[in-house]
């Protein structure tokens, strides 16, 4: 700490984490002519980021608690690899004070503040201490961990409901669960601690209470050894899904410049406080006018690119820059804010089930054209996207002059983003984007759970029809390209046509039978019975130009297993093509619950012999650092449990069987 | 090869006139078609559907391949007969899981699927065509059995079912039963005989006698599902090697079966460019002449069927009455001869050579009948009509490459033997709704009855009631003109289906492709060419 303020060259950096970060690091070292080390876990042999940085260490190992979160082998990996620095990114092991110390203790520049200041922000309940201290207005809390549940239930009486749990080492909403009334408050607590320890390694949790619609602002503060301790202004993260952040902005359209100075101000105190150095964020709660210091990430943000936007500098370059010794490029003041610059984060789940994470092969992954768009990824198409890590896919960082125009612009880059193989957050993040009230600029964390309708899906539902002919005629084209015989017979041809080729289609839980025949008079098209003028114009496997019931139509169709993906100017519709036929294991499946994703049993629920009712908790998954139930799908009684506590289980593994049929089985008609 | 030129011209006041009539021919080939396509009418489908059961063209459309073709063969078997349009039966060509095979199934809404005379006749072409093309045939059996009252006409020659399902699978022509219900009495053969069966639960019923016919016999008190059921012959007798859940899912398996026969098509592969002819196929509405006298020039047919248009005219110059040449088909290559006119004996020997050389080549050949015979008359005889329309008929029933014969026109007298005519076995017969066939035109034939009536007359020392014998001649003429249009020879399975002429490079094709699942090699020995 001492010999941080003297220069310390920086020739080979590790960069202890993976993902866009790992490469976002990689860009700029080069650009500084640091050489670039990568360390990855075993999934992720064949990401870009590995093959990106000049050398790569594995980490023998799939979980994160083996690999990136393993600070004695990531300091060998450094000692291996002949570093001298270690960047340690987001998240992992970036606010790990341990860590940190690790660094310093091998010799290895640790590009970030020292330990000293994030052990004092690490504890969320002791920095909350430490900023009172400082005249940083803070919220009051009770921490949890270790109380009984009548102490617990006390202790939340009187802070009042609702009330926010929250882990005490953790940020990015792990852990963190709202609890509306006394009959939540243990599940959430235990379940809180349980992903806690498991995303942090530490399993505190304390209770605070809830602000309803507050905003969530934050202000970006950058130290150097020199004793200059500046703001890089504010970011607004209000959209959040379940507490994660996932749009944000600069600057705030809620700030004013004089909000913005008090906040600037508070921020600068609470990183003069701990004596930081390097980059830092300073969070605050926005609530009727006033704010809240909610903690200090003693890191570089996941969103840092909306503050290199609008004020045109490069936080991974300040930040090395700092662990090298050197001074500040600026003074406070000197930095000025231009423009608008909005991010989003693109996320592997499904919304329409209950943010699930999504796992799979992304078989592709382009971006729309549109001009200014940055996009900070970590995937390339093929990767597999698995359970093991954070399903964030992207960012994509839009700066333009004005609020209105960014997010324009940044909805239609997401809109246009072609993502096959996973479900995304892609629909919800470009209808919050052109939803009013966050065009208005009022946001705040409860905006998506708020509006259900941001959930739906952002073709709708007539446009889908659209998008289900040219899937179905894609399909048709395919199938005719590939056929092994008679490939040039006109396709479907009957000299006795008793009734039309059909295709039924399903995307967001809807069905569409498109039925179609290709005669010399032209093409005829029933979409759900109903008739339909079209005209083919182009037909190929992959692109579809027609013109239905008098409109011309530009598709592209991309079919992979019985999944059709179709792009258009609309957006994204992932449509399952019904089998002709029920395949054989359709009998056996029913009865028997099945992991919905890849991931770790934490809980067995039931017991063989047990009666349970219909959507009863048989069993808990975890993946993705989220808690996923699996439910009884009907009645019935438990004959086998085919799991135990602690199992790693693959995407439709049996868990449970149960017995008694579901309703309705039996009847195979499609 | 040469793309062909064109003299049809659509502003022709003939060509209107030739199209006019064409399409009020296909009108009524329509109109029997719709009949054919309700089955036993709209009662006897619903109460098929109410019992949850698909009809015959939904089986077999789930059962193709999604998008490939199927050809219908003789959908109007029957028609104008006492018996059901398509008589009971639906057959056909169709792709499954990459395989073109010849389907066969039973429509159970026309008087329950039974067998009458015309049912047979089509199953046993199907079973022909099936033989001669190497297809491997799929039975969705679902039949009540013999037609009863119609017994005498279909035991004996229906005993040949049996017997050809053996012999194809002896031959290496893999045969797939779907038992969709009934397939009693002799009918239990079919799946029995079959190298492979699969059985609809709770809907096939597969015994050599009923519960009635038990009781009747041995007294003893059966019950339909233990005597004949999908379960019992799956799980107890293995009549049955796959229980189907349900029709989809018998379906579902005989594509399955398909999938792993290992099928490799034994003739080759189309080979030339396989694009569009050069010229309107919807023109050849207006080719055929709407007066059957009337001549019309074959070419501007094989114009508008073959590939590209392209044509390579054999001996152009000599016997031009004929037309040979060689030209491609959905890619394969064929050789083409086509009347433009009377058989003379410069016509006969120039088809003799080209169907030599054809077999020389290993092509298949498509013949274009329209043709009113072959010439007679003192000149023709002396110049030996007899010798060459004989090399001629020799040359086409010793040829052992695929024949395919169009009927774009008329067929009279022996030119139909010499063109390759349903006697003559080739692999598939088609007919235009223009086409008319007969031993001679109605009204040459009548004369020719009543000369011979007046020299037996005259013989006699008899005279002529000249007002009775015009009745005679009328009568006779309108007889035979009856009984030769397309309508007539199709209902008896002279032809394998009353095609649209612009569908007929389609037809070809698929008919073609399916010629090549058998080997294709042509003849090297031929019967003493009268010299």
């Amino acid at each position: 700490m001492d010999e941080q303020g003297t220069p310390r060259p920086i020739r080979r950096l590790l960069i202890a984490n993976r993902g866009e970060i790992a490469r976002r690091i990689t860009r700029t070292a080069r650009e500084m002519g640091i050489a670039t080390i990568a360390v990855y876990a075993e999934p992720d042999r064949e990401a870009p980021f590995v093959a990106e940085a000049d050398v790569a260490v594995p980490l023998a190992g799939s979980a994160s608690s083996e690999t990136y979160l393993d600070i004695g082998r990531m300091v060998e990996a450094a000692r291996l690899a002949g570093a001298d620095a270690v960047h340690p990114g987001y998240g992992f092991l970036a606010e790990n004070a341990a860590f940190a110390q690790a660094c310093v203790d091998a010799g290895l520049v640790f590009v970030g503040p020292p330990p000293a200041a994030i052990r004092a922000m690490g504890s969320k309940v002791e920095a909350k201490r430490l900023m009172r201290g400082a005249g940083v207005p803070v919220l009051p809390h009770v921490e949890a961990s270790g109380l009984t549940e009548t102490q617990l239930v006390h202790a939340a009486g009187q802070e009042g409901f609702p009330l926010l749990v929250k882990a005490s080492a953790g940020g990015g909403g792990k852990g963190m669960h709202i609890v509306r009334d006394a009959r939540e408050l243990v599940e959430a607590v235990r379940s809180g601690e349980r992903e806690a320890l498991s995303a942090f390694g530490d399993g505190a949790v304390f209770l605070e209470r809830y602000l309803e619609r507050a905003r969530h602002i934050e202000v970006q503060v950058f130290a150097d050894h020199h004793g200059n301790v500046c703001h890089l202004f504010e970011r607004e993260c209000s959209v959040q899904r379940r507490h994660q952040k996932v749009i944000e902005e600069s600057p705030s359209p809620v700030v004013d410049p004089d909000l913005r100075e008090r906040m600037a101000a508070a921020a600068v105190a609470a990183a003069r406080a701990i004596g930081y150095t390097n980059a830092g964020t300073v969070e605050f709660l926005y609530w009727n006018g006033e704010f809240f210091f909610l903690e200090m990430n003693t890191r570089l943000q996941v969103e840092h690119p909306v503050t290199e936007a609008v004020t045109g500098l490069d936080l991974v370059r300040l930040q090395l820059l700092v662990a090298r010794g050197e001074r500040l490029p600026f003074y406070e003041g000197e930095v000025t804010q231009e423009g608008h610059a909005i991010e989003a984060r693109l996320y592997a789940e499904d919304p329409a089930a209950g943010f699930l994470p999504s796992t799979g092969t992304l078989l592709r992954y382009g971006h729309a054209a549109v001009p200014g768009v940055r996009v900070d990824d970590g995937v390339v198409a093929g990767y597999e996207v698995s359970a093991y890590f954070d399903p964030m896919l992207a960012k994509l960082i839009v700066h333009a002059p004005t609020r209105e125009e960014a997010a324009a612009r940044l909805a239609a880059a997401l809109s246009g983003m072609r993502i096959h193989g996973v479900r995304t957050n892609r629909d919800l993040l470009v209808r919050v984007l052109r939803h009013p009230e966050f065009l208005a600029g009022e946001v705040d964390t409860e905006l998506i759970e708020r509006h259900p309708e941001l959930l739906e899906p952002l073709v709708d539902a007539q446009t889908r029809r659209v998008y289900a002919v040219a899937a179905a005629l894609a399909g048709e084209r395919e199938r005719r390209a590939t056929a092994r015989v008679l490939r040039t017979i006109p396709s479907g041809w009957r000299n006795v046509r008793s009734q039309l080729h059909q295709t039924a289609l399903e995307a967001e839980g809807e069905r569409i039978r498109v039925a179609y025949a290709f005669d010399r008079a032209g093409t005829e098209l029933r979409l759900d019975g109903e008739s339909h003028e079209l005209r083919i114009v182009a037909a190929n496997p992959e692109r579809m130009a027609f013109e239905l019931d008098g409109l011309r139509h530009t598709l592209d169709v991309h079919h992979a297993g019985d999944v059709y993906y179709v792009n258009g100017p609309a957006g994204q519709v992932d449509f399952r093509e019904l089998p002709r036929f029920a395949e054989t294991d359709e009998l056996e499946a029913a009865g028997s619950c099945t992991a919905p994703v890849p991931g770790l049993v934490v809980a067995v629920r039931v017991q063989e012999g047990e009666r349970v009712s219909k959507g009863q908790k048989l069993a808990v998954l975890e993946a993705m650092k989220m808690e996923l139930p699996v439910e009884a799908p009907h009645d019935g009684v438990v004959v086998r449990v085919a799991v135990s506590a602690g199992e790693q289980v693959a995407a439709g593994q049996v868990l449970v069987m149960l017995d008694g049929q579901p309703a309705g089985d039996g009847q195979a008609d499609s | 090869m040469s793309v062909m030129s064109t003299r049809l011209d659509p502003r022709a006041e003939t060509y209107q006139q030739n199209r006019a009539a064409t399409l009020r021919l296909l009108e009524q080939v329509e109109a029997h078609l719709r009949q054919a396509l309700g089955g036993g009418g709209p009662r006897y489908v619903e109460r098929h559907r109410e019992r949850g059961r698909l009809l015959v063209r939904e089986r077999i459309d789930l059962l193709v391949d999604r998008d490939s073709p199927f050809l219908e063969l003789s959908p109007l078997a029957a028609v104008g007969t006492e018996y059901h349009t398509g008589a009971a039966i639906v057959t056909g060509i169709g792709v499954v899981n990459g395989v073109e095979c010849l389907i066969s199934g039973n429509d159970p809404t026309v008087r329950g699927g039974s067998t009458n005379p015309y049912t047979l006749h089509k199953s046993l072409r199907a079973q022909e065509v099936a033989r001669r093309n190497r297809l491997p045939l799929i039975n969705l059996t679902e039949s009540g059995g013999a037609d009863l009252p119609t017994q005498a006409q279909i035991f004996v020659p229906g005993g040949a079912t049996f017997k050809n399902l053996t012999q194809l699978s002896a031959a290496g022509i893999p045969t797939i039963t779907l038992v969709f219900g009934s397939s009693t009495a002799g009918g239990a053969y079919v799946p029995g005989m079959s190298d492979y069966s699969v059985m609809v639960k709770n809907q096939a019923r597969v015994f050599l006698g009923g519960p009635p016919l038990v009781k009747m016999a041995i007294g003893e008190d059966a019950d339909e599902e233990e005597l004949g059921g999908a379960e019992m012959h799956s799980r107890i007798s293995g009549v049955s090697d796959h229980f189907a859940r349900d029709e989809r899912d018998a379906i579902r398996i005989g594509r399955a079966i398909v999938g792993h026969l290992n099928w490799r098509k034994l003739g080759p592969s189309p080979s030339m460019p396989a694009d569009e002819p050069r010229y309107d196929p919807a023109e050849l509405l207006g080719v055929p002449s709407a007066d059957p006298r009337q001549p019309f020039d074959v070419r501007e047919i094989i114009a508008r069927v073959v590939d590209g248009s392209r044509f390579e005219e054999f001996k152009p110059l000599y016997g031009q009455q004929l037309v040979t040449g060689w030209a491609s088909i959905h890619g394969y290559p064929v050789g083409v001869i086509g009347n433009n006119g009377i058989l003379f004996s410069e016509e006969s020997e120039k088809a003799a050579q080209f169907i030599q050389l054809c077999n020389l080549h290993d092509t298949s050949i498509v013949f274009l009948q329209n043709i009113t015979g072959y010439m007679v008359g003192t000149k023709a005889e002396q110049g030996g009509i007899v010798k060459d329309g004989a090399k001629m008929i020799n040359a086409v029933s010793n040829s052992t490459v695929p024949h395919f014969t169009v009927m774009v026109g008329v067929s009279y007298g022996a030119g139909n033997y010499g063109m390759a005519g349903r006697a003559y076995d080739p692999r598939f017969v088609f007919t235009w709704p223009n086409h008319r066939i007969a031993v001679m035109g109605g009204k040459q034939l009548a004369g020719v009855m009543s000369i011979i009536q007046r020299v037996a007359a005259q013989a006699r020392g008899e005279t002529i009631d000249e007002e009775k014998e015009a009745a005679a001649r009328r009568a006779l003429e309108e007889q035979i003109e009856s009984e030769a249009g397309a309508l007539y020879a199709t209902a008896r399975l002279w032809d394998d289906g009353i095609i649209d002429p612009r569908d007929t490079r389609t037809v070809l094709g698929i008919a073609i492709s399916a010629a090549h699942n058998n080997i294709v090699q042509g003849a090297r020995h031929y019967g003493v060419f009268r010299m």
